[in-house]
């Protein structure tokens, strides 16, 4: 019984996601080997080997696999795939994208988005927005997975695995990468910060979030990120954007400023350990998930707080 | 914002929903052909295919049964899944500024989906099919690729535009299968679709930001939220879309079992959170974020 685990990069470095991905694919029971795939991706793959729990890392190093484009990358999978009893990704944009096209050439129903691994073939995953949660069992041969990363701890490293290199088939050519705007910033991504403040519609235009969210995100060296309704409204950019549509993170501190709690905002930041909410509305129903809740004018309250947290030493 | 509408897009600051029929297209006219009205010849002749699902509405709230054996259905609120009313929106957008052939909407569920395929027709598909199973059925997304698999073999679209995923089940997997089974490019979580000769320019949704990828067609597109703001019928589309053909077909006529793999053990409430205290100040705040909770 071995899994295999697909790799998530960031740029040309091991994403934070793969570790956290690894705990759910040693859940399974079994090995567990890490596939690296792209292109200069050698120093991905070291990291890679020092994860503890890991006993093989298989890299793919092949121009057509650089970009990460679905169709390569799974046919990269699929011509290792029948060494493997499980198949595992996260549940991020590369993941999505990749792995229903091996699952649906392995003729396999894939599980989707698990939160837990109750046992080798039986797991929890949200289903309607996260409003109810569904235990399911496969029955098929291999099992196809995606993992919400959010909900498994990073698995620590201390592991010296072998890497070996794996041969990439010919290139299927269908489709070409053009070009990335990716958002840079010096912050910590959104889905692996351990501090995180949102702005939501409250915030009034995306000046007032450098002005006010920006020198806290700094101080406390917090992601920002944003409810659909604040980037709907064009004050920053859908990256940003945390919750159903968005992204689903769990941070150990989750600071909501001028976000009234829509659902699909709560499904994505839920799961985080403590969380603040400032609001001038005291019925909003972020205050109902909110550890500690402010019932304040946001535009007085971040300078405080600001100001506070300097006090504080941070 | 009309009542009604998903609350996914409510937001301050948007254009009222009726104007969004009005409003440029998302995908963007290639160079030397800005004129409006005039189809761009790039995506002539192309033909559509739209699979539309019909899902609890999201403004409702579900209910888990106390028992643990789903979610209750019974006289819940039914609508089009909202990522598919985009994938409508953006095949009829393709027709009217691009000279799109034909837009086929395909729905796989009960008899009551005729209602999701007459507002795909309102919308502006020109016909519709429906594979229709009994009430209650659970179609998972693999069986739902390989019954339009089977749909595309015979219908020959050279586009298939689906939502990124229900918002029922939440899997995110159909749009991948299909093209996976097809042998097709893939271009999922779209936020821009450009025709070009032969082949789509698609921006496309990524955790860092946006990435741009061309696929070549026939290809398959799954759509992001803001690819486009979907229209509202006008009435007498509505009264047109009645009389456009729905064919209804059953899985048996394509030979494929939709048996499902998987077996839903139960459903269950999320674990609740309760709500904490609220604080007076924000000195409180940062002293409670300190010696309480110890995050500072």
């Amino acid at each position: 019984m071995t899994t295999l685990l697909l790799a998530e990069l960031s740029g040309n470095a091991l994403s934070p996601a793969t570790a956290k991905t690894l705990s759910a694919a040693k859940d399974l029971g079994g090995d567990v080997h890490i596939l690296v795939v792209g292109s200069d991706v050698g120093s991905a793959a070291e990291t890679a080997a020092k994860l503890a729990g890991v006993s093989k890392v298989l890299v793919a190093d092949a121009p057509q696999l650089a970009k990460g484009l679905a169709e390569e990358v799974a046919a990269l999978i699929l011509s290792i795939a029948k060494n493997y009893s499980a198949i595992v990704a996260g549940a991020t944009a590369y993941g999505k994208n990749v792995l229903p096209r091996v699952a649906a050439k392995l003729d396999v129903m894939q599980i989707s988005d698990i939160t837990k691994v109750v046992s080798p073939d039986t797991f929890e995953r949200p289903i309607y927005a996260g409003n109810a949660i569904q235990t399911v069992q496969s029955s098929d041969a291999t099992k196809v997975i995606t993992v919400r990363t959010s909900a498994f701890p990073a698995a620590s490293e201390g592991g010296s695995a072998a890497i070996e290199t794996v041969a990439a088939p010919a290139p299927v050519g269908i489709s070409t990468f053009e070009k990335a705007e990716l958002s840079k910033s010096d912050r910590p991504e959104l889905t692996s910060a351990k501090i995180i403040i949102s702005g939501g519609r409250g915030m009034g235009n995306g000046e007032n979030f450098t002005k006010y969210i920006a020198p806290i995100a700094d101080r406390l060296g917090a992601a920002m990120g944003a409810s659909r309704a604040a980037v709907d409204a064009g004050f920053v950019p859908n990256d940003w954007q945390v919750g159903q549509t968005g992204k689903v993170v769990a941070p150990d501190l989750y600071i909501a400023v001028g976000i009234s709690g829509a659902i699909q905002h709560l499904a994505g930041m839920k799961d985080s350990k403590i969380i603040v909410a400032i609001n001038k509305d005291g019925e909003a129903p972020i205050f109902q998930v909110a550890d500690y809740g402010l019932v304040a004018d946001l535009f007085q309250a971040l300078p405080e707080l600001d100001a506070e947290l300097q006090k504080a030493g941070r | 914002m009309p009542p009604g509408r998903p609350a996914l897009w409510g937001a301050a600051g948007l254009p009222d929903w009726t104007a969004g029929a009005l409003q440029e297209p998302a995908f963007v006219r290639s160079a030397g052909n800005n004129n409006k009205g005039a189809p761009d010849i790039l995506a002539n002749d192309m033909k559509i295919v739209v699979p539309v699902k019909r899902v609890v509405d999201y403004n409702v709230k579900i209910r888990v049964k106390p028992d643990g054996s789903g979610i209750d259905l019974a006289n819940v609120k039914m609508s089009m899944n909202p990522f598919d009313e985009i994938a409508i929106e953006e095949a009829v957008r393709l027709k009217e500024k691009s000279g799109a052939k034909e837009v086929v909407a395909v729905s796989i569920g009960s008899a009551k989906a005729q209602e999701t395929l007459r507002t795909a027709l309102a919308i502006g598909a020109d016909r519709a099919i429906l594979i229709e199973v009994p009430e209650g059925t659970n179609v998972e997304p693999l069986a739902v690729a390989k019954l339009l698999k089977a749909l595309v073999e015979t219908e020959k679209p050279d586009l298939v535009i689906l939502g990124k995923q229900a918002i029922d089940d939440d899997s995110n997997q159909t749009g991948q299968m299909l093209a996976s089974l097809l042998d097709w490019p893939q271009a999922t979580f779209a936020s821009k679709v450009v025709p070009e000769a032969g082949s789509l320019s698609v921006t496309r949704e990524v955790d860092g930001g946006l990435e741009t990828i061309k696929v070549n067609l026939p290809a398959v597109v799954t759509t992001d939220l803001r690819l486009n703001e979907p229209r509202y019928p006008s009435l007498p589309n509505i009264m047109k879309a009645k009389k456009k053909p729905l064919d209804v077909k059953k899985p048996e006529d394509f030979g494929v079992d939709i048996a499902p793999r998987l077996k839903v053990l139960k459903t269950s409430e999320p674990a609740s959170r309760k709500a904490g205290v609220k604080v007076g100040s924000v000195a409180e705040l940062v002293e409670l974020l300190k010696s309480q909770a110890g995050i500072l």
